[in-house]
Order: structure tokens, then sequence, then C-alpha cells
């Protein structure tokens, strides 16, 4: 009886973030903080992994969704917050999570917007129209004067904590989870093994790749919320292609399709981005060597447990 | 299938038990009572305004040098903690997050442009730590609270002076601006140089727009040219402005151009090279000034860094670490409610960038040096009292 | 309308430049099917090489320009030859996704080592070939902007020549249409793909110093824009196809100059992306190209 079983697990680790939000006065702040942007950066990969791992579709503007999401649930929280706050009874929590699922939303539809035009387009092309429509997403941000354009929107409320990092993390991981395990979440695979087989065995492939990009950029959009709720501030370049690619390349190291993998994954880059600041460029010279080894030695991934991928 | 579902139970435990491994509580600046005394730098150290950053961080270098030279600051030696930005959004923010409360420093200093001080004043106000930006000239830096000040003149005065030095010096009417829209610096410049130019009587015949970092201006230039401007004022940061400068000169645009503070960098004339002839900017110091406090400062640098003579940004990023000093002898203590005190009731302070008082808003009232370019050397040209 | 004729001038020259790059991408991937990301970086190294060459030679002569343009290319070549055998040739077979995100790899690595080696400062380009302004009623050309069309149009004839009228050319052309042919007739498959990628490079080194040339601050992520925008260009005028990626360079370097003048200078970025979008939903060949459907 898997349902119940993966519900369950739901509810524990929801409990689990509340009762370890409990204890954030005693917490480090600088830790906290490692420990909210691992929380985002999990939803993110685990998110982009729906798109580029399960879908097979390779998708490099993924930091656009992001953006959308983070702008929306700002500018709920900031100029809209003079009438929506009273809506709502005042409470601010409520606030936060009508902006975050507001902000998913809006995310959602621009993976359509992007996903339709991409249907059919394969590999590269796919890669580089992605990544355009990032750009065009961050460039269009950059124009908007009234979210301050390219000098950032500020003074957004810091309503994240650490509950609502785990508590997303926790939901994204079970909602697609369970959507990838379910009869018609095989689909999504399929689609990603041969698509013309998929196809010619009646699955609408067209349909499975939408909804990827539409359900991976909802969650993209509500972690950019709970981001813009974290940092306080946010900028247009901040959403850029260099965003795309730390979370394509969490993905990549976790193994493409690979759920835990992408997790430990993106917990590791996390944590080792922030201990190698002060070598800034070593940092992102560290990257990129990883990425050319890890698809020469070993594209599966480093975290490949037992599922079998049909060589990728 | 249960073991993939948790797998995420042992990560965010580990990382909590992280957390709780390393928990130490405190309120930031507690380190008062430590043998030495934290200040914490963010700086654009590499990156788009490097150069800024560079100077700056010299001169705060060499401040902190002499200061630890002498003594110290109330017998303490000044541990200086500093990190590097890279001209990037997003990351100043963190920064001071991380220098605040892991680093437990008493106070901030940074940063030179506006924008990433917008970044970090919110974080300083909020943790009471007090922020000195030694030369961020967008109004709005102190205005988010009163732990931030800055040390040198602000955007409005600056707007101002440009105005009456291009209708007075440069007999200009007619004016054309060009700004970098992703810079607060540049569009709150030219907006308090319009103002007061248009309130003048005089006429702004053209606007345009570019993007920090573009490299080809050719298209808004060839507009700009057609309008027939006396003057083009273009309020942006020199890695921009060398090569629009330089590629006006080559569209055959032959009138004055002019700027701010933002044009001061040596890489200005080798990126722009002859192209400057006729070019005037708005700055706060000049290594030329004969004041004997000036002159000592410019040794000093030249002797510490192999010659090379100090800017702007260097004896602002000087003066900001002296003020930060000066106030903490003041408060006898490194404690933010009183440190900021101390701050604020700087008076009269002898800087190399001037006498340096802080008024109600927490800016420092100074006047501005107008700099030429003659014969690929910068020129001193006038001074403009507030 | 000589605000006008003005702009078509630096829309050309813009567009010129674009073509310079277009045509690297389009050589590599018309034999090899990829697209070489890393393609964007070469043209970064070129524009460096250039500039260590040209400080060591006299300013404004045209044969120190000459010797720096061609020295600039030839490390270019020899760039992309290393980076094929070690980064590309190891996937030789697997799917074009690993190449792709290998390709990403390298290209970050050659930014993030320029800006480890070269620094992250903007660096001022030395003025290589003698610099002039051309005048005509009221209408300027720059010596460089001449230099851009000049280089392009004798580059752009002599690979056409080499593809067509040479052994390795007809070697090329064989290989892009089927590898194992290739081989079979004897072409030494390494060998040939070599040479594209150090062709394609040295047109990267070439693109990088004149466009140093045209916009003289330099610095390691100079490459990532004008690359992309570069590509658009190939995928615009046909990949695959070398007068394609001329025409596509050209086309998009107007479209651009025409957004910027009409007052959407902050858009110009999005000009590129929004063409690619719209010829791949309209006409996914190109506007010169043929599209090649898939066998199963």
């Amino acid at each position: 009886m898997r349902l119940p079983q993966a519900q369950g697990w739901l509810l524990l680790a929801l409990v689990a973030s509340a009762v370890l939000s409990w204890f954030t006065p005693s917490f480090n702040p600088y830790f906290l903080d490692v420990a909210m942007s691992c929380g985002i950066n999990i939803t993110l990969a685990v998110s982009l992994n729906l798109i580029n791992g399960y879908t097979g579709q390779f998708s490099l503007g993924h930091a656009g969704f992001m953006a959308v999401g983070a702008y929306t649930a700002a500018m709920l929280t900031t100029a809209a917050s003079s009438w929506l706050l009273p809506m709502l009874g005042g409470q601010t929590g409520l606030l936060f999570l009508v902006a975050l699922v507001a902000g998913g939303l809006v995310a959602a539809l621009a993976g359509m917007l992007v996903g339709v035009p991409s249907l059919r387009l394969k590999g590269d092309y796919l890669a580089i129209v992605t990544l355009g429509f990032g750009e065009i997403i961050r460039v269009i941000l950059q124009n908007i004067d009234a979210v301050g354009g390219p000098r950032g929107l500020i003074g957004i409320p810091d309503y994240t904590n650490l509950f609502a990092t785990f508590a997303l993390v926790s939901v994204t991981v079970y909602a697609i989870w369970a959507m990838i395990h379910s009869t018609y979440g095989r689909g999504f695979i399929a689609v990603a093994d041969d698509e013309i087989a998929a196809e010619a065995m009646g699955i609408n492939s067209t349909r499975y790749k939408i909804r990827a990009f539409v359900v991976g950029a909802f969650y993209a959009g509500v972690a950019g919320g709970v981001y813009a709720h974290f940092k306080s501030y946010i900028a247009p370049q901040g959403f850029g292609f260099d965003k795309s690619i730390e979370i394509v390349v969490m993905v990549i190291l976790g193994g493409m399709g690979n759920m835990p993998g992408v997790i430990i994954a993106a917990v590791l880059l996390t944590i080792l981005s922030e201990t190698l600041r002060q070598f800034g460029d070593f940092r992102m010279i560290l990257y990129s060597l990883l990425i050319i080894v890890l698809m020469i030695a070993r594209p599966q991934g480093l975290f490949r447990l037992r599922r079998n991928q049909a060589g990728r | 299938m249960n073991k993939r579902f948790s797998v995420l139970l042992p990560v965010m435990a580990g990382v909590t038990l992280l957390l709780a491994a390393c928990s130490q509580s405190g309120s930031p600046g507690a380190a008062g009572v430590a043998d030495t005394i934290k200040i914490g730098e963010f700086a654009s150290l590499t990156g788009k305004e490097a150069a800024f950053g560079q100077s700056s961080h010299k001169g705060t270098l060499l401040a902190i040098e002499e200061l630890n030279a002498a003594g110290g600051v109330l017998g303490k030696r000044i541990d200086f903690i500093y990190e590097d930005n890279r001209s990037s959004p997003g990351e100043s923010a963190t920064i001071a997050k991380k220098l605040i409360t892991r680093d437990r420093v008493v106070a901030l200093l940074g940063e030179v442009a506006s924008g990433r001080s917008l970044e970090a004043a919110p974080i300083a106000q909020s943790s009471q730590v007090p922020m000195i930006s030694p030369s961020s000239t967008n109004p709005k830096v102190t205005e988010t609270g009163d732990y931030i000040f800055r040390v040198c003149f602000t955007d409005p005065f600056q707007g101002q002076l440009l105005s009456g030095f291009a209708r007075q010096t440069l007999k200009a009417q007619k004016i054309a601006i060009f700004a970098d829209v992703s810079a607060p610096y540049s569009m709150g410049l030219a907006q308090y140089f319009r103002e007061p130019f248009v309130a003048g009587g005089g006429q702004v015949v053209a606007e345009q727009k570019y993007t920090g970092g573009d490299k080809d201006f050719k298209a808004q230039l060839t507009a700009i040219k057609a309008q027939n401007p006396d003057a083009i004022m273009v309020p942006g940061y020199y890695t921009d402005v060398g090569l629009i400068v330089a590629q006006a000169r080559q569209l055959g645009i032959k009138v004055p151009m002019f700027g701010g503070d933002g044009w001061e960098a040596p890489e200005l004339i080798q990126i722009a090279g002859t192209a400057l002839e006729d070019t005037y900017y708005s700055t706060h110091f000049s290594p030329e000034n004969s004041d004997p406090v000036v002159q000592k400062f410019v040794a000093a640098y030249k002797a510490k860094f192999n010659g090379e003579t100090p800017d702007a940004m260097a004896a602002l990023g000087y003066d900001s670490a002296m003020v930060l000093a000066d106030a903490i002898r003041r408060a006898g203590t490194t404690d933010g409610p009183k440190l900021r005190d101390a701050i604020a009731a700087t008076k009269g302070y002898a800087g190399v960038t001037g006498a340096t008082t802080l008024d109600a808003q927490r800016n420092a009232s100074k006047p501005a040096v107008i700099i030429t370019v003659k014969d690929g050397k910068f020129k001193y040209l006038e001074t403009v009292a507030p | 309308m000589t605000e006008f004729l003005q702009q078509l001038v630096n829309g050309l020259s813009l567009g010129a430049i674009y073509a310079l790059i277009a045509l690297g991408y389009t050589m590599v991937y018309g034999v090899l099917r990829f697209i070489n990301f890393a393609h964007s970086d070469v043209f970064m190294v070129g524009a460096f090489a250039g500039y260590y060459i040209g400080r060591q030679l006299p300013p404004e002569t045209l044969g120190g320009g000459l010797v720096a343009l061609v020295g600039g290319m030839l490390a270019c070549a020899l760039l992309g030859v290393v980076i094929e055998k070690l980064a590309y040739r190891p996937l030789r077979g697997r799917s074009t996704l690993t190449v792709l995100i290998t390709a990403i790899g390298v290209s970050l690595l050659l930014q993030n080592l320029g800006q480890r080696v070269f620094g992250a400062n903007p660096r001022s380009f030395p003025q290589l070939f003698p610099s002039h302004e051309f005048h005509f009623d009221g209408m300027v050309i720059s010596s460089a902007q001449l230099a851009v069309f000049i280089v392009t149009l004798l580059l752009l004839f002599a690979l056409r020549w080499i593809v067509m009228s040479t052994r390795i050319g007809t070697a090329m052309r064989a290989l892009s249409f089927n590898p194992t042919a290739a081989s079979l007739v004897g072409i030494n498959n390494d060998f040939v793909i070599s040479c594209t990628f150090a062709l394609g490079s040295a047109l990267a080194g070439a693109g990088g110093i004149l466009y140093a040339l045209n916009y003289p601050s330099i610095d390691p992520l100079m490459g990532t824009l004008p690359g992309l925008k570069a590509f658009v260009a190939a995928v615009l005028g046909g990949i695959g196809n070398i007068p394609g990626a001329a025409a596509g360079g050209l086309l998009l370097g107007l479209i651009e100059t025409v957004v910027v003048a009409l007052g959407g200078s902050t858009y110009r970025d999005a000009v590129a992306f929004g063409v690619l979008i719209l010829i791949l939903l309209l006409r996914p060949g190109g506007l010169l190209g043929r599209l090649q459907t898939e066998k199963v």
C-alpha cells in the first residue's frame, strides 16, 4: 500500500520541520542561513529534476521561473500588502502563504508559455530556447520600473524561516515523487526514454512535456518566493544564466532522474559554495571542472543508487 | 520507495544537527569585551566596479594599518575583516549578515556603489550595527535608518553643482542626458541634475538610457547627436563612460561631456585616451590639494602602494575608517547604540577629503572638486563649496 | 536621413561581428551536429591574445594589426584543437545532451580561468590598426568598423573556398553527411574534426579581435552575450549553412540597432532571443537552410 505510506512520510516531515523550527532561536544565525539556502536549493533542484531528469527536456532557464515566483510573491507582500493583509485578517503567515502560492501559479503560467513553443525542439535547440526564455524573463523584469527594474526590489519582509523552507522541501519532494511513481507518472519517464516509442504507445508526449514544465515551474516559483523573503532583496541579475547553471549542476551531479541523489547534491553544493565563499573564483572553476569530469567519467551522476536508467 | 523519501529526513536532520552543534546565540557587537575590535568591510574587489572597490579598500587598509601602528583604538588592536562582493547583486546582503552574525563586527564599512549599500543597509540597521559608506551618494542609503552614515556628499548636492557647472562654466543651454538604467546612482544623479538645470532655464533636448555592461552605444549616441545638444551629461560608471566617450568622438560628437564621481578611475584614461579631451567630472578629492593633511595621506599611500596616487575612492575609504575610529574613541565603547550616537556627533573632523561634519540626515556636507582631462592626465579644475 | 544611414552603418558593423562568430558555430554544427557552447569564450581568448600581442607591437600600424590578428587566430585555432581533444573527443558517440553539458562546462571553465588569470577588471584594448574616421556627408565610419567589414568578407570567401575547393573541405562535407561512410572511404575523421575546430576557433579569434577593436574594453566575460547572439544569427540564417550565418549575422545586427534606435535599448539583449524563438517557431530551418527530418 504505497500511497498512505508516502503521505505518512510527508506528515512526519512537516511535523519535524515545525519542531526544528521551534528551536530556531538557539541556532547560530549564520548556519541557519545556510540550512535555509539548502532547503531552497533542494526545492529548485528537485523541481528541475522533473523537467530535465524525469522528462528528459533539457531546460537551461529554470532561474527565470524562480524569478517570476520571487517577484510575484514579493510584490504581494510589499506593494499589495496594504489591501491584501486586512483581507486575510492581518495574519502575516497567511499573507506569506498566499504570496508563495500566487508566485508559484504565475511561474506555472510562465512554464506553460515556455513549454508550448519548446515542444517541437530537441536537445541543443531546446536548451538554447529555454536559456533564451530565461534571459527574456530577466530582461523584462529589468525593464519593469514598478518592481525596481535593474536596481532590484528592497525591503521585502523576511517571513522565511526554517519551517517554511523545510516544509516546502517536504511538499515538493512528496508531490513530485508521488506524481512520478503513479501509473500516470510513468509517462514522463517514457517520454524521456524514447519519445517516438512513447507516442506510438499512445502517450501524448506533448501533454506530458507541458505538464513537466508547468509543475517544475510552479515549485521553482514557490522556491523563488521563499528566496525573496529570505534575502529581503532581489534583482533581475541574480536570476540569470549563472543561477540556472547552478541548479543544473545540482541535477547533473545528483544524477538526472535520481531524486535522492539530487537532494544530496543540492545540499553538498550549497555547503560547498558557502565554504568556498572566500575563494570566489575557485568555486566556479571547480564547478566547471566538475561538470566536464562528470560528463566524461560518470554522466549518470555521483549518487546513483539502484534505479536503472537507460544509459543517458 | 520509502528509501527515496526517507533520504529526505536524515538530510534535514543532518543539516539541523549541524546547526545545533554550532549553536551559539548572542548579540552582535558583544565582541566589545574581547581584546580586539572587529571592523568589517564589504567591497567590490573584483567584477565590474572593481576599480572603485579596490581603491576604497586600499584607502581603508592604509587607515587601519596606521591606527594599529599607533597602538590601535581604545588600546585594542583592530581586527579588519573584509569580503569581496564581486560587484554582484545579492552578495552584499549575505556578506553583511555573515560579518555581523558570524564574525561579530562592531561596525561595517561599505560600499562605494549606492545599489550595494542599499542592499546591506537594512541588515545593519536591524542588527543595530553602525554602517559607514565611504562614497555612496544616493540619498536613499542613509534614509534606511539611523545606524547608516556616509562620509561623502549626496547626489542632490552633486546634481545641483553639475547643473551650475554646465550652465555657468560650460555655457550649455541644451543638454542631453545619457544614464545607466541599471544603477541607482546613475538614475538618481540624472534626476538631481535635471531638476535644478531645468528650473534654472536650461533645456534637456534628449534623454537616452543604457544598461551597465553594454558595449555598443552608437545607436543612442547617434540619436543624441541628431538633437544637437551643447553638452552631454553621462552620470555613469567609468567602465561604460570610457567606451561612451570614445564612441561619441568617433561619431563626430565634439561637444563637452561631463559626469559625476562615477567617472573617477585611472582606467578611464586607458579606455578612452585622447577622446577625453573636453570632458569633466565632479568628485570628492584631488591629490593636487596642497593641504598638509592631504599631502601626508598622498605620501603615505604612495609609499604603501608602489607609488600609486590615491583617488577619491581611496581618500574616502581612508576617511570612513578614520571617522569610525574617531567615533569609537569618543564613545569609549563599541556598543551599538552608543557608537551610533558618537558617529552622528562627528563634527569638523579633519579628513583628507575635507572637514567632515555629519548632519541630521547622517550625510556629510563637503565641497566637491571638478576634474578635467588634459593631455591624457587628470587635472584639477575648480572647487565648489556646498 | 543622415541619422538613418548612420544607424544603418552601426547595425551592419555590429552584424558583421556577429556574422564572423556565427560562421564558427555553423561550421562546427555542420560537421559535428553539436553546438559548441565554448565558442563564445574562444572569442574572448582571441581578444586577449590580440591584447597581449598588440602590446608588444607599435600601435596603429597596418602591419602590427595584421600580426596581432593572425597571431590571435592561430592561438585560438590551437585552443580549439586542445578543447576538442580533451573534452569532446572522449564523448564521441554519446548523447548530444552529454556533449552539450560538457560544452557548457568548458565555457564556464574558460570564463572563470580567464577571471583568475586575467583578472575580472576590464582592460583597454590597444589601437591596432591606424585609426581614422571617414566622413561622408554627416555620416561617420570608423576604421575599426571598416576593418570588420573587410576582414569578415575576406574570411567568408576564404572559408567558402576551403570548404568547396580543397580536399580537407571536401572531407569536412563528407563527414557532415555521414561520418561512418566518410571513415570507410579513408577519411581520418579525427583529423578532419580537429581541422574543423581549428578553423571555427580561428574565426572566433578573429571575431574577438575585431570586436575588441570596436569596443576596446575587454574582460573575461565579454564572450557570453555576443556568443549567444551569434548563435541566434547562425540559426536565423540556417545552422550549418555558411552564407546563412553571414546573412543571419547582418540581419540580427540591423534588427538590434533598429530596436535600440527606437528607444528600446534596455531590451536589446532580449531581441536576439525573441528572434530565436520566432524563427524556431516559424521556420526552424532558418532563412537559407533546410530542415532535416528525424529518421526513426
